[in-house]
């Protein structure tokens, strides 16, 4: 098993003839992730890399089946390309756009919920269940299944803590970028719901940045009604209060948010914080 | 986006919330000259992007226009929490019978619009905040449909008995919302919102944030910017497409992605010394880019040597090593270089990076050992 995704599941790629749609596109086709179509509105007809081109959602989804998304349009369309993914009764969807204003994604996020999709994003480097299916941007070579799952606000800094992980030997069974804005879909805690009921997920390492409060809330998630074991890692110690770190979410201010906070919160709740992401396999090793 | 009280004033007097009658001024003299027209009793605010303004002396009650250029001499030029004040608001003083608090923001909890109010506004709110939560209201608001007058109302009545005020308030507290959502605002708070002695509402200090995310959709919010010094060095690294913050120590770090970036200046810290800088790279970074970085980081005399942290991904590791090596042609750079490249075409920048005689690593920690190490005391 795995979460969220895995070899059955039948992706469609929103904006793929685009620089990054196409070059992804043929990543994740090499990774082996089924991909059944693909959609830019004008474009409907042709094909990239031998994938069929629609010019709507609502057509890709009808004549190919497709039950997730991948999202490369740019922020000024992501918008109704969201939407758009979601009127066609596309179940999950992945958004590796960013930039995309905030208050639309409350807007956005409030109408999937009503209509049952999920979101991972945007600003998110996307999922992969190593071996099975890759939807994003995530360079494969460097996972390797296993039975660790990964949640992270990060995009290079989740490859760096995988590398570790698939350098001990340890592998990973599902691991995904949940985003970096403010108003993201999935968070920690609805991942972790997913992780507790995995069967291959033997362990959870969660890599969390300064900014919201999302690491404070799944301590106390974890603490209460997690039983695999956790290990975490905070990045954002040295960053200076209230100032952006590039990341819209990476904003510690007001008192709260500040990475030191987050480290507190894990450790009373008694899940181990690594003090850089070399330490996270032993801690993983020792719990 | 941060944008200051005079022109916060501009956007809720569009709204038809109350604001009193004022001008800003950037001397003495303007300040006199305001004042000469306003007549009254008057405040002389500094317009500063800082909090606790009225706490360090930037906000001075004054009666008679000489008093007012009195004040604003030695407020124009002071320093607040590390900013200069470059700008006054001369503004009508209320006679103010009762303060309150009333402000909106996204809360990432509940992924929804938060409107919060307190009959306890004022300099002290986010003490009342802290020692007694219960006296803030909060209301969350359904972003689909918006704030409905009824809810508006009942938020309104924890402010006040009398119905005149609840009906006022209630008003004011629906054209913020409206004011919020048309700006993109991040955050749009009245502190505080005053009842003045002769029964009336005004703001008495307003604030606004813009998401940036959207300011590409507001280019009349955008021409208020007003950049500090250091704010302009990191405005002109992202048109280059870097994310780039100052910092004080000594080790200058040039890392792909904001996350990894924040780790590696951590990692320095945890060994012992301080980053010069924040600066992600991006992803797809081509050589240029990282010919740009270096130049930023060699006009900071205080970095005394340079960590390169790549995990490549959609960043190619030989475009990370070819740019290396371009700025060392054209750049005149005699700062000791630390680099650690690992992922997408890692063995082709290994080769391209043996032919010179920097100093490559196998991991991020012995990158930021090293880069330490050379650096000095």
């Amino acid at each position: 098993m795995s979460i969220l995704i895995d070899e059955s599941t039948k992706v469609l790629v929103q904006g793929i003839t685009g620089r990054d749609g196409s070059f992804h596109t043929k990543k994740m086709l090499e990774y082996g992730t089924q991909i059944v179509s693909g959609v830019t509105p004008g474009k409907g007809g042709h094909k990239i890399e031998g994938v069929p081109v629609f010019d709507t959602v609502k057509e890709a989804v009808e004549k190919t089946g497709a039950d997730t998304s991948i999202l490369f349009v740019p922020a000024k369309f992501a918008v109704d390309a969201l939407y758009e993914a979601c009127d066609a009764g596309i179940k999950l969807i992945i958004a590796i756009s960013e930039g995309i204003p905030v208050l639309d994604m409350v807007r956005i996020v409030a109408f999937l919920n009503d209509r049952g999709t999920s979101l991972i994003g945007p600003n998110s480097p996307g999922i992969i269940s190593p071996g099975k299916s890759k939807v994003g941007i995530l360079p494969g070579q460097i996972f390797k299944q296993g039975s660790i799952g990964v949640i992270s606000r990060s995009g290079t800094l989740t490859y760096e803590v995988v590398h570790h992980i698939t350098n001990a030997g340890l592998g990973e069974s599902t691991c995904m970028g949940i985003g970096g804005d403010p108003i993201i879909g999935l968070k920690f805690i609805d991942c972790l719901e997913l992780f507790k009921k995995d069967k291959e997920t033997e362990g959870v390492v969660l890599v969390g940045e300064i900014g919201g409060t999302d690491e404070e809330e799944s301590a106390a998630y974890i603490k209460e009604r997690f039983t695999k074991p956790v290990v975490a890692f905070i990045a954002g110690l040295t960053a200076p209060p209230g100032k952006r770190m590039g990341h819209a979410g990476a904003i510690a201010s007001r008192g709260t948010g500040t990475a030191a906070e987050k480290i507190r919160a894990f450790e009373s709740a008694g899940i181990p914080v690594a003090g850089e992401p070399e330490d996270i396999v032993k801690l993983l090793k020792s719990v | 986006m941060k944008i200051h009280e005079y022109q916060a004033n501009e956007i809720f007097k569009s709204f038809g919330i109350p604001v009193p009658d004022g001008k800003v001024a950037t001397t003495p003299e303007q300040a006199e000259k305001i004042a000469n027209e306003l007549d009254g009793p008057l405040v002389v605010k500094a317009q500063v992007h800082a909090g606790g303004r009225g706490k360090a002396g930037g906000v001075k009650l004054v009666k008679t226009p000489e008093e007012a250029k009195d004040a604003a001499s030695k407020i124009l030029s002071m320093d607040i929490k590390g900013l200069i004040v470059n700008k006054v608001l001369v503004t009508k003083a209320l006679d103010i019978k009762d303060e309150a608090y009333i402000g909106f923001i996204v809360d990432r909890r509940s992924k929804k619009p938060l409107v919060m109010v307190s009959a306890s506004g004022g300099i002290d709110i986010e003490e009342v905040a802290r020692e007694t939560p219960e006296k803030i209201h909060r209301f969350i608001i359904d972003p689909l449909y918006g704030l409905f007058p009824h809810q508006a109302s009942e938020l309104a009545f924890k402010l006040y008995d009398d119905i005149k005020l609840v009906r006022k308030a209630a008003d004011i507290i629906l054209k913020l919302y409206k004011a919020f959502i048309a700006v993109d605002a991040s955050l749009a708070e009245i502190n505080p919102f005053v009842v003045t002695s002769d029964g009336e509402t005004w703001t008495s200090d307003a604030k606004i944030n813009i998401d940036d995310n959207a300011l590409a959709r507001h280019h009349d919010i955008e021409k208020m910017r007003d950049s500090t010094e250091a704010e302009k060095k990191e405005l002109d690294a992202k048109s280059k497409g870097l994310s780039y913050i100052k910092l004080n120590g000594k080790i200058g770090c040039v890392v792909n992605g904001a996350g990894l970036a924040m780790a590696t200046m951590d990692l320095i810290k945890k060994y012992g010394s301080e980053p010069a800088n924040f600066l992600d790279i991006g992803g797809s970074s081509s050589p240029l880019k990282v010919v740009n970085a270096l130049n930023i980081l060699i006009s900071d005399k205080n970095v005394k040597s340079i960590f390169f942290n790549i995990f490549g991904g959609i960043t190619r590791c030989d475009d990370v090593a070819n740019g290396i090596v371009e700025a060392l042609s054209k750049l005149n750079i005699d700062l000791p270089i630390v680099i650690r490249l690992t992922g997408t075409n890692e063995e082709k920048a290994k080769e391209i990076l043996s032919r010179t005689d920097l100093i490559t690593v196998s991991s991020m920690a012995e990158g930021a050992r090293k880069s330490i190490e050379i650096a000095g005391k």
